[in-house]
């Protein structure tokens, strides 16, 4: 649906190298990457508001790359969200309806519509800058969405709100995606993308580094940077369910795995647990880990911290640990060996 | 203890200040008899003086703004070779001796140049005119319109109009929805100290139109031929009318502004 060939803008001191991507129709894409990485620029070249140097994009197979701003039908939700101060709500939402050839009235049902669909009616008579964030927020989706934009590009939606806010517009973004409404998305917070994205590109110095689904980029990073970003190498799909007897949840990884963890949520998500919080050892651990398991050892590389081991217990484990316990273990490709890790290490991140 | 008397020091030397602008004011009020007051009131060449300098400096404000806030739109948003020279060039008439900038104008406009032999065609004079006049209070006052303006677009952050315009908006509906109001208050700034400085103008004003006489030349008229007891009354009298005529167009731009 929205593609672009090799995008690249040269400044004095930055530079966007070689963009491609190819999202579709209905899909929840995600740019990830550090601030400085250049995807808001990615967003404004998308919009028309940058020009590229070279590179073409094309929406629905039309190449749009010259086509004026006002004329792409493309959404872009700003960070800082750019609402109009001077108009009401009910004015900043009917914006890009009150052009020549729609009637007031139709204007009126529509902002009414849209603004019942977001739960922000009751504010349709205030000014925007008396509006708290989260409502804010919420009017600056619905003036975009009242353009019916073929592509809804989100500059970091969520970064300025509090958590519980963040949940209620995480839940309204899906919803709308889920209506079919495609999405991409700017951020620089992986739980927000693993959450959210169908897939995700990461970004790195005005370049992409790896795109793919999230269980692809966390669970097999093509580079360093985006192995490190994550910063999280244990990272699988599981299906939560509550446990009968404590407040404990039960992780079900591939349909074998029981993994044990603390959470309020429900459902299928991603599960991660932190390699240096991994203990490694020859037999079965007596302490008060609840999520002991038996594997193989099928890797061994050398790190900054000692030494990373891959451990098979059905799914691919990491652990840091040092080089001595390297050496009193007396660890090996292909031994047999135990890992246990606390069930209050392990973080569910909700992705339906 | 430092502070507070530093707080007093301060609050006494603005005090002198304000009494150097209201003593010579108040003075005049109080060496002016009421009766004094109102039989100039009531003198036909008082009164036409003053409405000819209000509605010349009201219609010189209005047609120039016309052009003036495109410009200074202009001068907010775009970056152009030479922008500093442009800048110098519209503080020009700030800095020069309005007399000077008087004879400047009548040389441009005396029946003798090629504007004036081209008005002369339809049989108009433009030296004594109303039109002189506004040439006159206009290249005086344009550069308070063209700076408040300026400054009221600079602080129209930019990004809203990038957001109307990916809304959909054509670059015009962008300037009159966005730009515009959000501006306005700064351009009514500019607007009322156009017109104020306009109406106020006599250096300019007197080389090129002594007749019709604006409330300016009138004052300075009768101070010259009758002495200052004559030109008092005119010229408290001027005063209160631009006064009153300042509040008024400040309530209604301000009112204007609210039910926007």
């Amino acid at each position: 649906m929205l593609k672009l060939n090799n995008i690249s803008k040269k400044w004095e001191s930055f530079s966007l190298k070689n963009i491609s991507l190819n999202v579709d129709k209905g899909e929840y894409f995600i740019l990830l990457g550090p601030s400085g990485a250049g995807k808001s620029i990615v967003l404004e070249i998308i919009a028309g508001l940058i020009k590229p140097d070279s590179g073409d994009i094309t929406l629905n197979n039309a190449n749009i790359t010259e086509l004026k701003i006002q004329d792409r039908n493309i959404g872009l939700v700003f960070q800082d969200l750019a609402l109009f101060p001077h108009l009401t709500v009910h004015y900043n939402i009917g914006f890009p309806l009150l052009r020549k050839g729609i009637r007031k009235r139709e204007v009126n049902r529509k902002v009414i519509e849209l603004a019942r669909s977001l739960s922000i009616e009751h504010l349709l008579r205030r000014f925007t800058p008396t509006l708290s964030g989260g409502e804010q927020q919420r009017v600056a989706l619905a003036r975009t969405l009242a353009l019916d934009p073929a592509i809804l590009l989100l500059d970091e939606p969520l970064s300025s709100l509090d958590v519980e806010r963040k949940v209620d517009i995480r839940k309204l973004l899906r919803d709308l995606n889920r209506k079919g409404q495609t999405i991409v998305h700017v951020t620089h917070d992986y739980e927000e993308a693993i959450a959210l994205g169908s897939r995700i590109a990461v970004m790195n110095d005005g370049a992409i580094e790896q795109t793919g689904t999230p269980q692809e980029i966390f669970s097999k990073p093509t580079s360093t940077f985006v192995a490190g970003f994550g910063g999280i190498r244990n990272f699988f799909q599981a299906f939560l369910s509550h446990t009968q007897d404590h407040e404990l949840v039960k992780a079900e990884l591939n349909g074998n795995l029981s993994i044990f963890l603390y959470s309020d949520d429900e459902g299928l998500g991603y599960i991660t647990f932190p390699e240096n919080g991994v203990i490694v050892s020859n037999s079965p651990s007596n302490s008060s880990a609840l999520n002991s398991f038996r594997g193989k050892v099928v890797d061994l590389y050398p790190h900054r911290f000692g030494f990373e081991v891959v451990v098979d217990i059905g799914v691919k484990v990491y652990a840091l640990i040092t080089a001595e316990s390297i050496q009193k273990l007396e660890i090996f490709i292909g031994k047999e060996v135990w890992i246990s890790f606390k069930a209050n290490s392990v973080k569910f991140i909700k992705s339906d | 203890m430092q502070k507070s008397s530093i707080k007093l020091s301060f609050t006494f030397l603005g005090g002198l200040v304000l009494l150097f602008i209201l003593a010579p004011l108040l003075g005049m009020v109080f060496a002016t008899p009421l009766t004094t007051l109102f039989s100039t009131a009531g003198e036909l060449e008082v009164q036409q003086s003053i409405w000819l300098t209000i509605w010349v400096s009201m219609a010189t404000t209005l047609v120039f703004a016309i052009m003036a806030i495109p410009l200074s739109y202009s001068l907010a948003r775009y970056k152009f070779p030479m922008k500093n020279i442009v800048l110098g060039i519209i503080d020009l008439p700030i800095v020069i001796p309005h007399s000077a900038a008087g004879i400047a104008l009548l040389g441009f406009i005396s029946r003798d140049t090629i504007i004036g032999k081209i008005t002369g065609i339809f049989g108009l004079n433009l030296v004594g005119s109303p039109i002189a006049i506004a040439f006159a209070m206009a290249f005086v006052s344009l550069p308070f319109l063209i700076n408040a303006a300026r400054e009221g677009f600079s602080s129209v952050p930019e990004r809203l109009e990038k957001a109307a315009l990916l809304l959909g908006a054509s670059p015009a509906r962008v300037f009159f929805t966005i730009s515009l109001p959000l501006a306005w208050r700064s351009i009514v700034t500019g607007l009322v100290m156009m017109f104020a400085r306009g109406m106020s103008e006599f250096g300019a004003v007197v080389i090129v139109a002594y007749h019709p006489m604006v409330a300016p030349v009138l004052i300075f008229d009768r101070f010259n031929a009758f002495g200052l007891k004559y030109a008092r009354p005119v010229a408290l009298l001027f005063i209160m009318v631009s006064l009153v005529v300042f509040v008024a167009i400040r309530l209604l731009a301000v009112k204007r502004k609210k039910d926007a």
